[in-house]
């Protein structure tokens, strides 16, 4: 098979087009960013990313893209659910609207949830005498996560739901188990991994985002910061071995989220050719 | 294996099927609330936020929201956009269409790496897809004090936006086509070979009427992120109105200078784009697998003849 592949011409051409193509918009620029990091020295990058106004933008942005990412998995998991298995009306309609985080520009999101949240529109009026407010307090950051991450859950588990055997669930249920006992020993276990996928793939695009987020949070240090948002103020005071630093701290953990996700969603394949 | 029960229409009048589908789908009233749920989810987190941009766009009237778009500023950060998605989005379907060639008809050592680096822009913050170039190419980054010298200017100006933009969208089409054409395989392509057709020919008649679906799904994706950018954009943008503002960050300038109706205007042409972006995606979809199933029956019929003459 591997022999047959190299009949068809355009081999070099097209892999020396990839390859310069990357190198001149990936790994160049990604280079000056490893440079860039190394050339500050170890002291200045501990002192960078260990400052306590900096710290506090990781409890935000990695711990509450968990949250974010949770209350996604739990709701991405019921849209995938009545997708792949109900027929209502508008059931299409929907399905085309959960990529809608995907398509509407970040800025729109930003703008359009803070006025959403504001104590101007019915939703704020209902929570501000309960004392809730969404804008610039964490709330407000937690709900651009959500929005910004929803779609991810949802296409990582339907297409698994729709490909599981119905025979399953028709001898589970032969052999005298519950609606919820089917669901819980026959159902669930096959989806799981894609769930963790789904759910791993919405907390990373959450940790990093910026555009939604930034209008909603207001940016008060200690509290709403983002840790994007250090990069930024970094580069505004052109201190650009720090904004380097903070840049790298990001992408070692994008790239650990990432491996995590490739592991499972490789365990997960595995689980599904089994089936 | 097929199931004799469809999930989609439980039968009500089949007393045995109908046992059989209270054991394995859920009672009605728990349908109905689990699908009401997703109803309030999706009214509250999706459909809202979109509602409140054209409120806001429409709050001072059709005048207002009409006069927006005839202010300077805000059309020359039109044009910006237009500009930058003009660039950035043919070089990465170019990029896309010989990533996918490459990866897909060939076996070389370094695949999986290549494959990874073509996806790392999508998992990097986007503010580091602006950052690297300000490393780069800034005034006190590698390149900086040679572009200095040379009068070229890359960071706050129009290349460094379309490059930041280039990174962000990088991957998109290239994505779209690599699972595409992995499925479809490459037995026509061979066939025009043995016929006596060249590389562009097979690629002109051949490989792109096959994926014509799959790539215009890629090409609209990446053109609504282009346009979209924000975090990347604003990092090596100078920001000026009127000189290097994009229409998302144009959005910005007016929302933080308090001219709500105009931030929402622009909004609401951005939003406008991404609901006719998410509409020809949806019809992407259906006509690629359209396509895909037709393809996969055409070599399915020829069997299924031999089997019932």
């Amino acid at each position: 098979m591997s022999k047959k592949h190299h009949i068809l011409p355009g081999f070099h051409l097209s892999l020396g087009w990839t390859v310069t193509w990357l190198s001149l918009i990936v790994l160049v620029p990604l280079a000056a960013l490893i440079g860039k990091t190394l050339s500050g020295g170890w002291h200045h990058f501990w002192e960078t990313v260990t400052d306590p106004q900096v710290v506090a933008t990781y409890r935000i942005s990695f711990g509450l893209s968990l949250i974010a990412a949770l209350i996604n998995g739990l709701f991405g998991f019921l849209a995938a659910w009545i997708f792949a298995r109900y027929e209502f009306p508008g059931r299409k309609v929907l399905e085309a609207a959960t990529d809608l985080p995907f398509a509407l520009p970040t800025a729109v999101a930003g703008i359009a949830l803070t006025a959403l949240y504001s104590p101007n529109e019915w939703i704020g009026k209902i929570l501000a005498p309960l004392g809730i407010h969404v804008a610039f307090t964490p709330l407000g950051v937690l709900i651009a996560m959500t929005f910004i991450g929803f779609p991810f859950v949802v296409r990582a588990v339907q297409p698994v739901i729709t490909e599981l055997s119905a025979d399953v669930e028709e001898a589970a249920a032969c052999l005298g188990a519950t609606r919820w006992q089917t669901i819980r020993h026959v159902v669930l276990p096959p989806l799981f991994p894609a769930l963790l996928t789904g759910v791993i793939m919405a907390y990373g695009r959450a940790v990093g985002e910026y555009g939604s987020i930034v209008f909603i949070s207001g940016n008060i240090p200690f509290k709403t910061e983002i840790t994007p948002l250090m990069i930024v103020s970094k580069l505004e005071q052109y201190d650009y071995t720090g904004a380097a630093a903070i840049g790298f701290t990001m992408l070692l953990a994008s790239l650990v989220v990432v491996l995590i996700g490739n592991k499972l969603q490789s365990w997960g394949n595995r689980f599904r050719n089994h089936s | 294996m097929a199931s004799f029960i469809d999930f989609r229409n439980p039968p009500g009048s089949d007393n045995r099927a109908d046992r059989l589908i209270r054991a394995t789908s859920e009672p009605l009233w728990m349908r109905r609330l689990l699908i009401g749920i997703v109803l309030v989810f999706f009214t509250l987190f999706l459909a809202r936020p979109l509602i409140v941009v054209f409120q806001g766009a429409l709050a001072k009237g059709l005048g207002t929201f009409l006069s927006a778009f005839t202010d300077c500023d805000i059309l020359h950060s039109v044009q910006i956009t237009l500009l930058v998605a003009v660039i950035a989005v043919p070089a990465n379907a170019v990029f896309g269409i010989t990533a996918a060639w490459a990866i897909t008809r060939f076996r070389f050592w370094g695949r999986a790496l290549l494959l990874a680096l073509i996806d790392l822009p999508l998992w990097v913050s986007p503010v580091i897809g602006g950052l690297i170039y300000v490393l780069l190419c800034g005034r006190r980054g590698y390149l900086g004090p040679w572009l200095q010298s040379h009068d070229i200017r890359i960071i706050f100006a129009l290349p460094g936006m379309v490059l930041a933009t280039t990174f962000v969208t990088f991957p998109f089409v290239a994505r779209s086509l690599i699972p595409l054409m992995e499925a479809q395989g490459c037995e026509e392509e061979e066939a025009a070979l043995t016929l006596g057709a060249g590389g562009f020919e097979i690629l002109r008649r051949i490989t792109l009427p096959k994926i014509r679906w799959g790539f215009f799904y890629g090409l609209i994706l990446c053109n609504a992120r282009a346009m979209g950018e924000f975090g990347a954009v604003s990092v090596v943008s100078a920001k000026i109105s009127g000189m290097t503002n994009t229409m998302p960050l144009e959005i910005e300038r007016l929302y933080n200078d308090y001219l709500f109706a105009s931030a929402f205007a622009v909004a609401s042409a951005l939003s406008l784009l991404a609901l006719i972006t998410l509409s020809l995606k949806t019809l992407a979809e259906w006509e690629n697998k359209r396509q895909f199933e037709a393809g996969q029956r055409s070599l399915l019929e020829p069997t299924i003849e031999t089997l019932h003459p």
